[in-house]
């Protein structure tokens, strides 16, 4: 079964056609090329307007923030993890900082473990918003991209307000959060929760039933969930298949296992089945918000970052009278903090699919070895397997499905 | 599925071909020959028991200064019995080679890729190895500990005719 599947290299589909293979004709599309969502290049080999094989050329957009983290220390290090995937900076945030958190072995309080659930929420419902916009704008469906904006708008106000920016947070940190919660997010969050089911409703009325949306996604890119898997294809993606695999369920993190909430799937794994889990997920999203924002209110303020001093610095007002409380303050901020030898693998459940950290620890202030499963550079092997066979018009509603970030893929 | 089940299963199949385990976090890791790792990822993945069906994650590390110098570190996962396993194998200069796992799992040809690219790791049986994010005319491989960073010396009036004899400005 897996012997027959394979991942070709843009080489193995442009030598041949340099050496005089005139059957087929190899076209390049992209680096830049406004489906490609970034600045992915195809080598499509192509037999008339048919699909012979393709082969993403990746790497354009490789910054080395594996290199460069091992350069800086633990807590510094979380703000180049926000650049991967700038879709869903905050889920990033999280694995890499769940990461550290599993290597020192440090508990969180509830409070911080609450937000995180939420806001990790709401950014996969930007993330989804996003994919939407641009995968209904690829189908040259122009409206669904302007109401899916506008959601997306509020989200990103709500990040705004707890971490002051409104993309690169960087808010959650190694035993915690950055810092408290302001006293008007309960309210903003429940203002958003109040619009946004009838809000995806509108989306749905537009494309869900709609003929020509049909046309172009029932039936095309299908791929199987033995296939899939095999090819390391993960998230809404493999979900379609029919596969009900959800690391917040599989191997739950943050506290998911106490939230009720399901996993939609799919059956038949084409491009409107995706379509339809990842829609299935926003409203499952904001079933698992609006239990965050009760719980928070019921628990009131409280701690925010792990007492443990070692990890996180004393409150401000503790220093003017700990001797104690300024060591630990100066330590940190000259020095940081040492986790012991060993290595750690997390891995959760980002907007695009499952995303994995591994970190290695060599008893010094800074990492060893920080190492990004990106769910993004993983799912683009399937392409070939999916886009065999059909229309370049199908490769483009195929590349929006996959829903890939630039940033991510090539880190 | 517990770390002890496998472990037990794995030690009766494959006794010599485990060379260090380790426990941490809960988390179970097996450092093992290359003939071992990817006979136990194959028997991992094919015994219906375990179901190991899924090369969740693959990369590199180099340990500089450390016999071997290079590990390679493969994440199986059961989606079955929810439960993961860490394999890992090491390889040495000057031509540091690890078997593939690419002709099992198709999903670690990138990631396999990714891991010749920057860290100059050999995977025996790869059906296509090449450069994946790096140009193909790159010279080095950047992840590697002794790899220079590359980092421009700032000029001070005491070093500064060292610095711009070997800088190329615009002449008037």
């Amino acid at each position: 079964m897996t012997e027959s599947i394979t991942v070709p290299t843009p080489q193995q589909i442009i030598e041949p056609a340099v050496a005089g293979r005139t059957e087929t004709m190899v076209l390049n599309m992209g680096p830049h090329h406004p489906s490609t969502h970034g600045v992915l290049r195809l080598v499509l080999e192509l037999d008339g307007e048919v699909v012979v094989n393709v082969a993403p050329d990746v790497g354009y957009l490789h910054t080395g923030i594996e290199k460069t983290m091992e350069s800086k220390t633990y807590q510094k290090a979380v703000v180049l993890t926000d650049r991967m995937d700038y879709l869903a900076p905050l889920s990033n945030n999280l694995c890499y900082a769940l990461a550290v958190e599993k290597l020192l072995d440090v508990e969180i309080p509830e409070r911080a473990q609450i937000a995180r659930v939420l806001l990790v929420e709401l950014q996969r419902i930007a993330s989804h918003l996003v994919w939407l916009g641009t995968h209904a704008l690829d189908l040259a469906a122009m409206s669904v991209f302007l109401y899916a904006f506008r959601e997306r708008e509020q989200i990103l106000d709500i990040f705004e307000l707890v971490s002051g920016a409104r993309m690169m947070t960087s808010y959650f940190r190694i035993g915690g959060l950055a810092y408290d919660l302001p006293s008007d997010f309960i309210p903003t969050v429940e203002q958003f929760l109040a619009i946004m089911p009838s809000r995806i409703d509108e989306y749905e009325d537009l494309l869900t039933t709609n003929p020509l949306w049909l046309e172009r996604t029932v039936g095309v890119g299908v791929i199987d969930a033995q296939s899939a898997i095999a090819l390391g294809l993960t998230g809404a993606n493999l979900r379609a298949t029919g596969v009900a695999y959800d690391v917040r369920k599989a191997m739950p993190y943050s506290g998911y296992e106490t939230y009720s909430f399901e996993i939609p799937v799919g059956k038949n794994g084409d491009i409107y089945d995706r379509y339809r889990v990842r829609i299935a997920e926003m409203r499952q999203s904001v079933k698992i918000i609006q239990q965050a924002t009760e719980r928070l209110r019921e628990l009131g303020p409280g701690p925010v970052v792990t007492p443990n001093r070692k990890v996180a610095p004393p409150p401000k007002r503790e220093i003017t009278e700990s001797m104690e409380a300024l060591i630990h303050h100066f330590k940190l901020w000259t020095e940081g903090f040492k986790p012991p030898r060993g290595d750690a693998y997390v891995s959760i459940e980002s907007p695009r699919g499952i995303l994995g950290c591994y970190v290695v620890s060599d008893g010094s202030p800074k990492p060893w070895r920080v190492h990004f499963r990106a769910p993004s550079f993983i799912n683009l092997q399937s392409l070939a397997h999916m886009a065999k066979g059909r229309m370049v018009a199908d490769l483009v509603a195929l590349i929006a499905s996959l829903d890939p970030v630039l940033g991510e893929v090539d880190r | 599925m517990d770390n002890q089940t496998v472990l037990t299963a794995l030690r009766e199949k494959f006794a010599g071909e485990i060379l260090a385990v380790n426990e941490f976090r809960g988390d179970l890791s097996l450092t093992l020959t290359p003939q071992g790792y990817v006979a136990v990822a194959r028997f991992l993945r094919d015994d219906p028991a375990f179901a190991y069906t899924f090369l969740e994650n693959l990369c590199g590390v180099d340990y500089l200064g450390r016999t071997p110098r290079f590990e390679v570190v493969a994440h199986l996962t059961s989606m079955r019995h929810r439960h993961r396993v860490c394999l890992k194998v090491g390889c040495d200069e000057p031509e540091p080679t690890v078997p593939s796992l690419t002709p099992l799992f198709p999903t670690a040809n990138y990631q396999e890729r990714e891991a010749f690219d920057l860290l100059g790791i050999r995977f025996e049986g790869h059906p296509s190895l090449t450069r994946i994010l790096l140009p193909d005319d790159w010279v080095g491989h950047p992840l590697r500990k002794d790899h220079p960073l590359g980092d421009e010396e700032v000029a001070f009036t005491f070093n500064q005719d060292r610095i711009y004899a070997h800088k190329p400005f615009v002449k008037e």
